[in-house]
């Protein structure tokens, strides 16, 4: 047999996943504690010997890649000259490269800047600013002030063309990669080499630094962040391969315990006759909605629905609801067990996708001119996408996922975001995702024929209609 | 610095859709060696402001064709000067000219606005160009910009 095994440092757990890649399944899943903090091999052997005990041994693997959030995620600071230009492109591909993003900065680094910068503790900084021609002065100012400051992170610079041997002179050492600009020319994207830079830096550097390689007899390489291996999964369950038709357009939704992460791949244009405006946004697109976690960040998801809401929703009244709230904030840890400590669960999880799928998706709006109204999209419309999927533990514990993922739908209510009309669902129940995404880097067809055959069909009446109204 | 190719912000401001003119004026700038930043219609001002200066602009060149052009320009020249633009060449051009006021009046609210040239309704792109070109050779001499 040819196995592979695909391991994700979490920042709690060490997950592995061990598949066989002749018959494209999965042959076990082990887990163990994350121990990066102390000694990252501890809870790798304890996932190692859980993973042998439910496989009952383990087979000879070809390959081994890992992924990693652990120690804090790849903990990023963009920097760029206007907030809705080249800051938001450096953001988006930092973003997209998997990052933790910490914070993002615009314009001139201030004193209060460099010393807040100094506080969040990047694993990396990306510099930005100007267009290729454009804007020097900011973006060498920036990375003067970087230059002089206590920050001893790496610096990768993606700004203008024409400032970059400037700022390479200022930067000097702090400077490992210099590469194309995130926005060559006005209102362009281009985060494709600013964000393979960030990879090659979070390899070469990064994985050292959070003492990751000191279980480096246990595998190959780690590859990437877990959020950038589950960004290409999602990707490569979209596009297929030559010969292996994809899912097509998709959105993938994942609730977790700090965040709640929203990938989509899909062009996003406007329909015929709408009118575009604002930064064009990447086809293969992650936002992480830092303020609606189903744990550490549960009183914000309920701050942001109303407390009614989520109360309304678990069929509880508001004191319970407020109380179950208090009990999950302060034991972040906790996995619910009673039948109400599941429905507020729950109704918490349907509020964290519905909200940040809102956020991730574009919005249309009517704005009247002399010759008529006139429809005007910003960012993607995400209407005509054909799948969502759910993936991670809030949605797999979850005793109905489908009512979860609805969430995530357009709303007749809310007409003006342009959010999926009539997707496939599907769960990602075995938590394939990030290992595909590691996977397709030696073995895609491999990849996607095990992505394509473990994802489980929810809500079959809701496709049924579909197929009857297509 | 004579021989550097210029950066030009051009769109179609507020709430109207009427691109074809300034399609065509942003065509025969290119042709005249410009860098053109096509804003296209829908503009806010906002956004001129932005485009510059990210993309470094020398002038910023606004079409308005549909009555509201005074509404939407007010306030522009301190939009500029708040994003530090406050040097940066301002045209305003289209149908700038409502009811029963005359070219001259309508030519000087927006000169007091702020914008350096405005340009009367169905001006040929050449003319444009030449009023470039000198107010960039004016600018090079540490003048505001060339005589009328």
């Amino acid at each position: 047999m040819s196995a592979a095994l695909l391991i994700d440092f979490g920042s709690t757990y060490t997950k592995l996943r061990a598949v066989d890649l002749g018959r494209r399944r999965v042959i076990g899943a082990g887990q163990g504690p994350s121990t990066v903090s102390s000694d990252i091999r501890v809870g790798m052997k304890a996932a190692l010997a859980d993973l042998e005990r439910r496989c009952g041994g383990l087979p000879q693997f070809r390959h081994r890649l890992a992924s990693s959030s652990a120690a804090g995620g790849l903990r990023m600071v963009t920097v760029g000259l206007v907030r809705e230009l080249t800051a938001e492109a450096a953001r988006q591909a930092a973003l997209g490269a998997g990052a933790r993003l910490v914070g993002t900065f615009a314009y001139r680094l201030t004193a209060a800047d460099l010393e807040r910068i100094a506080q969040l503790r990047p694993d990396i900084v990306l510099l930005a600013g100007g267009t290729d021609g454009g804007n020097t002065e900011v973006v060498l100012h920036n990375a003067a002030a970087l230059a002089a400051s206590t920050l001893e992170c790496p610096v990768i610079y993606a700004g203008n063309r024409e400032a970059a041997d400037e700022a390479r002179a200022r930067l000097g050492g702090r400077l490992l990669a210099c590469t194309e600009n995130v926005m060559p020319e006005f209102n362009v994207l281009n985060i494709e080499p600013a964000r393979a830079a960030i990879r090659r830096v979070f390899i070469e550097r990064i994985v050292h630094a959070k003492g990751i390689d000191r279980a480096a007899a246990e595998f190959d390489a780690v590859l990437m962040p877990t959020p950038a291996a589950v960004l290409e999964g999602a990707q490569l369950l979209a596009d297929g391969l030559p010969g292996t038709r994809g899912l097509g357009e998709l959105l993938v939704v994942d609730p977790g315990g700090a965040t709640t992460d929203v990938h989509s791949v899909a062009a996003g244009e406007p329909a015929p006759g709408v009118v575009p405006q604002g930064l064009p946004e990447p086809r293969v697109k992650r936002t992480v909605e830092g303020d609606l976690g189903m744990r550490h960040n549960a009183a914000a998801i309920v701050a942001a629905a109303g407390l009614e809401a989520i109360a309304r929703d678990a069929r509880l009244d508001a004191a319970r609801a407020a109380a179950l709230l208090a009990q999950v904030s302060a034991d972040v840890g906790r996995l619910p067990a009673s039948a109400e400590e599941i429905a507020f669960d729950q109704a918490l999880a349907r509020a964290a996708v519905k909200i940040a799928v809102r956020r991730h998706c574009g919005t249309c709006e009517i704005v009247h001119t002399a010759t008529g109204p006139v429809s005007v999209q910003r960012g993607k419309d995400l209407t005509r996408v054909a799948t969502v999927i759910g993936t991670g533990g809030a949605l797999v514990s979850s005793r109905d996922p489908a009512a979860v993922l609805r969430m995530a739908l357009a709303d007749p209510q809310d007409p003006f975001a342009l959010r999926p009309r009539a997707p496939r669902l599907l769960l990602d129940r075995e938590y394939l995702l990030y290992a595909c995404g590691l996977l397709q880097n030696v073995e895609p067809q491999a990849a996607l024929e095990l992505a394509l055959g473990n994802l489980a069909e929810l809500d079959p009446e809701i496709a049924h209609e579909r197929t009857r109204h297509a | 610095m004579s021989g550097r190719m210029r950066t030009i912000v051009t769109g179609v401001i507020g709430s109207d859709t009427h691109i074809v003119g300034n399609r065509i004026l942003a065509m025969a700038l290119e042709k005249a060696g410009h860098k053109v930043v096509a804003l296209g219609a829908l503009t806010p001002a906002a956004d001129f402001v932005r485009a510059a200066v990210e993309t470094r602009a020398d002038a910023i060149l606004v079409s308005s064709l549909y009555g509201q052009g005074e509404l939407d320009c007010r306030g522009f020249r301190d939009l500029c000067v708040e994003a530090g633009l406050e040097d940066i060449l301002l045209y305003v051009g289209g149908n700038l000219v409502v009811g029963k006021r005359s070219w001259e009046e309508t030519a000087q609210t927006y000169l007091e606005m702020g914008f350096d040239r405005v340009a009367p309704p169905g001006i040929r792109s050449e003319a444009v160009i030449e009023w470039l070109g000198r107010d960039f050779a004016a600018r090079e001499r540490g003048q505001r910009r060339a005589d009328p």
